[in-house]
């Protein structure tokens, strides 16, 4: 589904350019719960959002399918990620002072879904991640736990084949860490590929698959056994 | 989407309701402004207009006017004779009643009261032409007028000012500078006319008096005639214009000499003058909104840079960049056309206040609140597209980054 081929990624240029992505190559096929570890620095963020399209490369080729993500103009970007992916963030990025339910209704409607199928969704994805008492409470009401499933609510809503997680549990103790592994494990059985960075041994043994980056090169790939 | 995004304006406006209304009350006080102005000033025009047009709207001023032609370097005004003012009531048909009217100001004694008012030399005519009745006396005699015996017919406000209450001011003998009169008569009052120039306040005379004692020459400096109904005004000038022209020799190619003016050339020139002054008055306002939308560019610009993050996030998510340009674009309109609105419904309160306190004609011009409301948004485009393109242009990892 996903394939780099020798992706490079530069910052800066000339004298002061430092390479943070050196000739990556890499498949993630369709269904696959793909964890990306590494140390600060190691370039696992950067090669997290070359794949969630919001970087792109200094070189080297990203097809999705046979699209040619590459040959893609910013806004044509945009409407990959509309239809396609799905985000997750460290720090959630809930709107402030919008309740979860208009939080998860947000992707529906830049894909231009009309307010009733809104909602309807929207409120199918919150009792989906276990959050139909809390449906209009605003994120600085709810916990972080909480938090962080209103955002994989909004993330899921828009049925993305693909959900790009960039330490999901980084701000959160390890047991609301580990329940919010266990839904994104959910979804991956339903059918949703998962690329997450996590710095946390015990979280990325939820994933089915591995990569170790040290220093801008994919330093190890190897598949859990469950 | 525009529905989304307009839901989306007014969630945000409400969210930051103190600043939204603090933001839009530049525009409100603009377009308030704009259309008080102008609507006050069209008010103001209209009850000008009408009430000169009442005064008298069949009356002539025939007055010398200044010779501009070769050969004459000085600018000097040639005055009319009692016989000119003869021969036009005698020449031209059109006219109803014609009378000299030389004014002046001077100080009236009377016992151990002084006042200053205006002494004005008339014949009887002068009573048709103004549509002005005594109240009690009589007008000037054919002897009074062809002599210049001292007998004066005088004004409520100068009755007011000299006369005790209960005292009968007929037959009573009053001093003007160095002469006296007796008062034969005692006008009826007419009230302030239309510049709020008391017209009670006067001292009638026979012209022959006037400048007999007052001006001491026979000088006439203005004429005034009524027009008989049912003649257009410019029949009447046209007729005036010729005789003096033939009376006083001039070719046809030359330059009038003198001017017969009416109340409606009067009334063209205050429109004039006021239709600019509103003008005027609509630009100051307008400039107001200008700075109203300042206001709404700088705190859009403040907006978008604390909703940073928001950007980056509704990207990740899939806003194009015109989505993201049409949200805070419609913010931005959206404030102003709210700022507009109260604007509008600001700008006629005053209007309705200031028209019925000032006695003015109330006009509320349903072009004017159109074009305001949609100035007003316009402003929000003009305005709100420069931080709309700031948040557009934004690169969605470094928003995403941005604390």
């Amino acid at each position: 589904m996903i394939e780099l081929r020798s992706v490079t990624k530069t910052y800066g240029t000339a004298d002061a350019a430092s390479t943070v992505l050196k000739d990556i190559d890499l498949k993630i096929e369709e269904g696959e719960f793909v964890a990306i570890m590494g140390p600060s620095g190691s370039g696992k963020s950067t090669l997290l959002n070359i794949l969630g399209t919001l970087d792109v490369p200094t070189s080297g080729t990203y097809n999705f399918f046979d699209t040619d993500i590459g040959a893609l103009s910013k806004d044509q970007r945009s409407l990959f990620r509309r239809y396609v992916l799905g985000f997750i963030f460290q720090g959630f990025n809930l709107l402030k002072k919008t309740s979860a339910l208009e939080n998860v209704e947000m992707p529906l409607i830049y894909l231009g879904i009309k307010a009733k199928e809104r909602k309807q969704r929207a409120q199918d994805a919150l009792v989906s991640v276990g959050l139909e008492e809390r449906m209009n409470y605003e994120p600085s009401e709810l916990s972080g736990g909480q938090q962080q499933r209103v955002a994989i609510a909004r993330a899921i809503v828009s049925k993305p084949q693909v959900l790009i997680a960039d330490e999901p549990t980084g701000n959160l103790d390890t047991k609301r860490g580990q329940e919010i592994m266990e839904i994104l494990k959910g979804f991956n059985q339903e059918g949703i590929t998962i690329i997450m960075v996590t710095h946390e041994e015990n979280i990325a043994a939820y994933a089915s698959r591995v990569i170790h980056v040290l220093d801008g090169i994919i330093e190890k790939d190897e598949h859990n056994a469950h | 989407m525009l529905i989304n995004a307009l839901l989306q304006a007014l969630r945000e406006i409400r969210r930051n309701l103190m600043r939204s209304m603090l933001t839009a009350i530049g525009i409100v006080i603009g377009i308030a402004s704009v259309i008080a102005m102008v609507n006050i000033g069209k008010g103001a025009s209209e009850s000008i207009t009408k009430s000169i047009s009442k005064l008298g709207s069949n009356t002539l001023y025939i007055l010398p006017s200044q010779e501009h032609g070769p050969g004459s370097q000085s600018a000097f005004a040639k005055p009319f004779k009692m016989k000119d003012v003869e021969i036009i009531k005698e020449s031209v048909f059109a006219l109803q009643a014609v009378s000299p009217a030389e004014s002046t100001t001077l100080t009236v004694l009377y016992k151990d009261k002084n006042y200053q008012t205006s002494i004005r030399g008339i014949n009887n005519e002068y009573f048709t032409i103004q549509n002005w009745d005594l109240k009690s006396g009589r007008q000037f005699t054919s002897s009074e007028l062809r002599t210049g015996l001292g007998s004066c017919i005088i004004g409520k406000t100068v009755v007011d000012t000299l006369f005790s209450q209960d005292e009968d001011p007929i037959g009573k003998k009053i001093r003007i500078q160095n002469f006296s009169c007796e008062v034969t008569g005692v006008l009826e009052a007419k009230g302030a006319n239309t510049f709020g120039r008391d017209q009670d306040d006067i001292i009638l005379v026979p012209l022959k008096l006037f400048q007999r004692r007052i001006s001491g020459n026979d000088n006439i400096h203005l004429i005034m005639a009524s027009v008989k109904e049912n003649i257009p005004l410019e029949e009447a000038t046209v007729q005036i214009q010729q005789l003096i022209r033939e009376r006083r020799h001039l070719k046809p190619d030359d330059e009038e000499n003198f001017a017969v003016r009416n109340m409606s050339s009067l009334v063209n020139t205050i429109s004039q003058i006021t239709s600019m002054l509103t003008i005027m008055l609509g630009a100051v306002a307008a400039i107001s909104l200008v700075v109203g939308g300042i206001g709404i560019m700088n705190i859009m610009l403040v907006s978008v840079t604390e909703r940073t993050r928001e950007i980056g996030i509704r990207m990740a998510i899939g806003a194009m960049a015109q989505d993201i340009l049409i949200q805070f674009l419609i913010e931005a309109v959206v404030l102003s056309g709210l700022g507009g609105i109260i604007g509008v419904v600001v700008g006629i309160a005053i209007t309705v206040g200031v028209s019925i306190g000032m006695d003015i004609t109330l006009i509320i011009d349903p072009s004017i609140t159109v074009i305001a409301l949609m100035f007003s948004m316009l402003i929000g485009i003009v305005f709100g597209i420069i931080p709309a393109r700031k948040a557009a242009n934004m690169n969605p990892i470094d928003a995403l980054r941005y604390e």
